[in-house]
């Protein structure tokens, strides 16, 4: 373990506060992601498609 | 230009891209981490609390550089009316504030050690909590209003007006007398922090950097498919709507 000195919970609290906020940014981009997908897939699996999607089709 | 600003090529581009970036940022903090505790020395004044400048100094220099993204992404979309500046600009308005409050979080903690205090209402620290209120301003104002187009708008033209606010934090340690130090890196006449301390900072500062624009992709690529998802649900009404007046006028 490192000796960081009498003011070391300070330092690891910066380090886990921002990276615990960071890593919780990443999971919430990630479940925001795949819910996105999911949701879409589940439009298309529908029938519904877009406009665009219908122009490529049809070209 | 406006042809990489396309929603489907930038969706091709970021999924090929995206890999490297979250790549390249785990090999950069892992690096940037090492240098940090280990290559580093306490500084002859701070001690061993100089380790807080490492994620303090990146964090803040991305709040302000992610404003910039959205500031500049505004004027694209009330300029260009561009609807990928409008998606950009969303998009960095969350990771902004999270930059911001990690460098409040991580100020505080840092100056009870050095000031004797987590909290002084000085220039540099209260114009710096203005921002995170701008950010929760730019987020609250968008949510607050359905019509994507106008919501977009009217955040575009608050977060032009907020740019105000980025020289003030900038110039605020030359303008006022205040308790935070005053600029050590980007200043004229060249940084006054010893290398053995800069080198580990710059490391971090490129990792962050790196890790927002990864972050900040993904969550672009994430607006476009809820802007999608929201289009084919209007489609699937209106399609419904017409099936309905089809079989009405037979």
């Amino acid at each position: 373990m490192l000796d960081l000195g009498k003011h070391a919970i300070f330092i690891w609290v910066s380090y886990g506060v921002v990276f615990a906020s960071l890593i919780g940014l990443v999971v919430w981009l990630m479940w925001d992601g795949k819910r996105q997908q999911s949701l879409l897939d589940m439009l298309e699996a529908q029938g519904v498609r877009r406009r665009s999607a219908r122009d490529d089709n049809d070209t | 230009m406006l042809r990489f600003a396309n929603p489907t090529w930038f969706m091709n581009f970021s999924a090929r891209v995206l890999p490297w970036l979250i790549g390249l940022t785990v090999i950069l903090m892992g690096i940037g981490l090492y240098m940090s505790f280990f290559v580093a020395p306490p500084d002859y004044q701070q001690g061993e609390t100089v380790r807080i400048m490492f994620i303090h100094v990146p964090s803040v220099w991305l709040a302000m550089m992610c404003y910039g993204v959205v500031a500049a992404s505004s004027i694209g979309l009330l300029v260009w009316r561009h609807p990928l500046a409008d998606v950009s600009a969303k998009a960095a308005a969350p990771i902004g504030a999270v930059f911001t409050l990690a460098g409040l979080v991580t100020g505080s903690l840092w100056g009870k050690p050095m000031w004797g205090a987590y909290w002084v209402w000085d220039a540099r620290l209260t114009s710096f909590l203005i921002l995170f209120f701008l950010y929760l301003g730019l987020i609250a104002l968008r949510n607050a209003i359905e019509d994507e187009t106008l919501a977009g708008r009217l955040t575009a033209i608050l977060a032009i007006v907020g740019t105000v606010i980025i020289p003030i934090i900038k110039f605020s340690v030359d303008w006022w007398n205040t308790l935070h130090q005053p600029a050590s890196v980007v200043r004229s006449g060249g940084a006054s922090i010893h290398t053995s301390i800069l080198y580990s900072l710059l490391v971090m500062a490129l990792a962050f950097s790196v890790l927002f624009f990864a972050l900040h992709m993904k969550a672009m690529r994430n607006e476009i498919l809820r802007r999608r998802v929201a289009s084919l649900r209007v489609r699937q009404v209106d399609e419904a709507l017409a099936a309905q007046s089809t079989q009405a006028a037979e």
